[in-house]
């Protein structure tokens, strides 16, 4: 099913001991002197966190900034939707935190398929961005002191999460997204909002710019720069459902793919374990209920398998707090993929509760006993609130009902340490690349990344290449064949999707493509059901090309076309999240393959086969795409079985 | 699941582009489950509408769980629908009945033209947040966020305000289309806070200007907008940006 490459793929890491690798690095790179950087023009798709932070860091150093998004405005990236928290590694609780432990609860966390040196600078500038963020306004809960306040996540054991009520994500992303708009009226930054990227503009092997669909008018533009920021997101929505925005897809990224960026890891998904179940066939998207529910909230089931009693009338002793029970050191909080993992072994098992059986409790009768209902309000408030508008049930006195669900995807195009793409100029921040998370991602770490490349990563690496490559790119008019080639190719397949004129809406594909994946590439994986998703992910491209039906123009505003578009990618993708599942014969994370797993069902990895980021070349569609191996090197946390007993 | 759903009768808005009219168009809609979101509503009447070879609804929506602010809808008249404190896209059908007609509109404001059918350009909101929305730090400048210790209660009354969404519903359901629930929300929140005093004089000068500018209307206190708002922002906040405003004319370099 794939061809592999002779020689391995290098990381660029920096020499020298791991607490002085970014610093060796940062005296390596190139500078810009401030008054050439007014020269220069930096095009950065997507504005969530990563690419709001990077827009506005370096229209504040002076580089001229094109910021992209497909939403009508910046400020609905979906990293508005995080809800528990970002890690640093401030210590101000005092409980003995410190940068090299958020640095090895997140390698273990990943389950020891993260590059160890991103992982390092990652918690070394966890602190900055708590900083930087406050200086912006965003208003962190804080204690009756003034000072910040933490709580506990997933995978830890010390309180390093700073939040904002539930909303998180919302108050971070307003943050950056004030400070991307300081630099619009500044003149520094040009925001083309309603813009689908189709294609990559690449000349002589180095970026030059990208093709977008202006959404409103359907008019395909070329923007031409002197390097290209990726900060697009994940591909979670492959799944049809996930917790995802309905708008989160993996074309730009697949359209990089295309023209020569490696794609790394694509089988890393997380599978969140608290999410609100799947309640009919026109379900268009799932809920999370924040991880953070689980330092107050405890996961249940019944101990008899047909006990059909409220829960409330199930007595203690006929409970079973399975995650207690198999976790004893971690609890209710070990990481995702294990609690996941674990709600679906009791689901399967037959002890799962409610209307369809698969789900779990989420009880805060102990906390709000202990702790009083207001206190549980003030913590989680606009959470309970929201699963009452979905169920129609009050949470302050009935358990929660949850299961787990597709939520992040810790794989995406593969980067060097300086974050750049195998496409020289081509930058890849957040989600959408595959560093820092291994196979499994830790709770509120996700937007530590996401701003620790925006903010602070990316505008020292950019310069690099721009100081190395800025002078000599000429910039590129509409009519330079690449530019014309790009255009071309992107109309192309706007007008082959339209013409197919079939019967079935793209909707109703993807909600197949969704299945296949959910049912073959979802929590528990085989070889023979992973090969054959492969056979059914083509035969559905097929029908995709042969049966769409499309109504309207290529001209207009057509959120038809634009989910059409987004669906054939997603197709082309597809095939290949399979075949690196399939390839990956062992467990880790949340890639878990039922050969590979332990006499007591916990993750079996195979460190002397695999212990390397396996980056895919693209070798054309239904072509068997190329493997390059990056060897995993751990020198500083030592390979060991994942523990959270 | 029960097969048996609501029968309902759509009054949709549709509108090829901006320069179309308008106008209404009737759908009718069966077997729809109590459990399904608007939005999800609306979804399967789009399945319905390309089975039968008419274009679907143009409706903006992205998150699905009510944070984004990119759903609208004016439903029976009211901005979001019945529900309070509630976007469109967390109402439940369970709010309706079998039988029922629903008109479904976009939200109407000069300053919001209409692109296609449901969907309208809310782009003058970034505007209004570029006039002054912000902390003018830039990064790598911040100082270690403990240094400036802010009291719980300004820190809860900021983040009260900053839960804006940006939807526009406000604007939606206010006859004058004021956007004062959207600005006065993000003046509050600096305000209240010390991050945002160097800058208050200004930002509030700008904003309002860049407000009027846009097209918005005057607020005339109605509190419609609070009564429309899915976050939960309050009136007080207009009060609060009343007095920043009057400040800074009064006291301010700034404000001649």
């Amino acid at each position: 099913m794939f061809k592999v490459a002779d020689s391995p793929l290098d990381g660029r890491v920096p020499d020298g001991p791991i607490a002085d690798k970014w610093d060796n690095r940062k005296n390596e790179l190139k500078l810009v002197s401030p008054n050439n950087k007014r020269k220069y023009e930096v095009i950065v798709v997507g504005t969530g966190l990563a690419g709001a932070s990077a827009a506005a860091s370096l229209a504040e150093m002076g580089y001229n900034v094109k910021a992209f998004c497909f939403q009508d405005s910046p400020r609905r990236a979906h990293s508005i939707a995080a809800q528990g928290g970002i890690n640093a590694a401030k210590n101000y609780p005092n409980d003995g935190d410190s940068i090299w432990r958020l640095f090895y609860d997140t390698v273990k966390g990943g389950d020891y398929r993260a590059r160890e040196s991103n992982v390092y600078r990652l918690a070394s500038v966890s602190g900055n961005i708590i900083d930087q963020c406050v200086a912006q306004g965003v208003p962190f809960a804080r204690e009756y002191g003034g000072t910040l306040a933490n709580r506990t996540f997933g995978g830890a054991q010390v309180s390093r999460t700073f939040y904002a009520r539930g909303q998180t994500g919302q108050q971070l992303l307003l943050g950056a997204y004030s400070s991307l708009m300081r630099q619009v009226s500044a003149g520094k930054v040009t925001l083309m909002p309603r813009r689908e990227m189709m294609d990559l503009i690449v000349d002589e092997g180095v970026t030059r710019g990208i093709v977008c669909r202006n959404l409103k008018t359907g008019e395909m533009e070329a923007h031409t720069g002197h390097a290209v920021v990726l900060a697009t997101g994940g591909y979670g929505n492959v799944f049809y459902l996930s917790t995802n925005a309905k708008g989160c897809n993996v074309t730009a990224a697949w359209r990089c793919h295309r023209r020569g960026a490696y794609f790394a890891n694509p089988c890393y998904t997380q599978i969140h374990p608290t999410c609100i179940p799947v309640s009919g066939d026109y379900q268009s998207k799932l809920t999370l209920m924040s991880e953070s529910l689980r330092n107050d909230g405890r996961v249940w089931v019944p101990k008899s398998a047909d006990d059909t009693r409220a829960p409330n009338e199930i007595p203690e002793d006929d409970r079973d707090y399975y995650l207690e029970r198999r976790y004893p050191a971690f609890g209710n909080m070990v990481p995702r993929d294990v609690a996941s993992r674990a709600a679906k072994e009791r689901c399967d098992a037959g002890f799962g509760v409610g209307e369809t059986k698969q789900a779990v409790y989420l009880d805060f009768k102990h906390a709000i006993e202990r702790d009083g209902e207001d206190a549980i309000r003030s913590k989680y408030g606009n959470l309970f609130h929201m699963y009452e508008k979905i169920t129609a049930e009050n949470p302050y006195q009935v358990p929660m009902r949850i299961y787990p669900a597709v939520h992040y995807t810790m794989g995406g195009l593969w980067v060097d340490y300086n974050l750049e793409s195998s496409v020289p100029g081509l930058f890849v921040l957040g989600e959408a690349n595959f560093s820092d998370h291994g196979a499994n991602r830790l709770g509120a770490s996700a937007l530590m990344q996401g701003l620790a490349d925006g903010y602070f990563v990316l505008p020292y690496t950019v310069g690099d290449h721009i100081g190395k490559h800025g002078s000599s790119l000429k910039p590129l008019g509409n009519d330079h064949p690449v530019v014309q080639e790009a255009l071309e190719s992107a109309t192309s397949r706007v007008n082959s999707i339209l013409a197919v004129n079939g019967t079935k809406s793209p909707d109703s594909i993807h909600r197949q493509l969704g299945q296949i994946m959910w049912d073959k590439c979802g929590m528990a994986r085989t070889a023979a059901g992973l090969k054959q998703a492969a056979e059914e992910i083509r035969a559905l491209r097929d029908v995709f090309w042969n049966e769409v039906k499309v109504l309207g123009s290529g001209d207009s505003f057509n959120q038809n076309l634009e989910h059409a578009g987004r669906l054939a990618d997603f197709l082309e993708f597809a095939e290949l999240f399979a075949t690196d599942a399939w390839h990956r014969e062992e467990s880790c994370g949340g890639h878990f393959r039922e050969e590979h797993q332990t006499e007591d069902n916990e993750a079996r990895r195979d460190d002397e086969k695999f212990c390397y980021a396996a980056a895919w070349e693209f070798q054309g569609v239904g072509e068997q795409p190329m493997l390059h191996k990056e060897p995993m090197e751990f020198n500083e946390v030592a390979l060991s079985t994942r523990s959270y007993k | 699941m029960s097969g048996q759903g609501m029968n309902l009768t759509l009054r949709v808005w549709r509108q090829a582009g901006s320069e179309d009219k308008g106008e209404f168009r009737f759908y009718q809609l069966n077997n729809v489950s109590e459990h399904m979101s608007f939005l999800e509503m609306l979804d399967v009447l789009n399945e319905q509408l390309i089975k039968l070879g008419e274009e679907p609804v143009a409706f903006d929506h992205d998150c699905r769980e009510g944070i984004c602010g990119m759903c609208s809808l004016m439903i029976n008249g009211q901005a979001h629908g019945p529900d309070n404190e509630t976007t469109t896209c967390q109402l439940h059908m369970r709010r309706f009945r079998d039988g029922d007609t629903i008109t479904i509109e976009p939200w109407r404001a000069k300053a919001f033209p209409v692109i296609r059918d449901l969907v309208v350009d809310r782009t003058s909101f970034d505007r209004v947040i570029s006039a002054g929305g912000f902390v003018s730090v830039n990064a790598g400048n911040a100082p270690d966020a403990n240094c400036l210790p802010v009291p719980k209660q300004d820190q809860e009354k900021a983040m009260d305000a900053a839960a804006c969404i940006g939807c526009g519903a406000c604007v939606a359901a206010c006859k004058n289309a004021s956007a004062m629930l959207f600005t006065s929300a993000k003046v509050s929140q600096m305000s209240l806070l010390p991050q945002g005093k160097p800058e208050r004089a200004r930002r509030v000068l700008n904003m309002v200007a860049r407000m009027d500018e846009e097209g918005f209307g005057s607020c005339t206190n109605t509190s419609e907008c609070e009564a429309a708002c899915p976050a939960g922002i309050s009136v007080d906040n207009i009060a609060r940006l009343n007095r920043e405003y009057l400040k800074a004319v009064v006291f301010s370099d700034e404000g001649i």
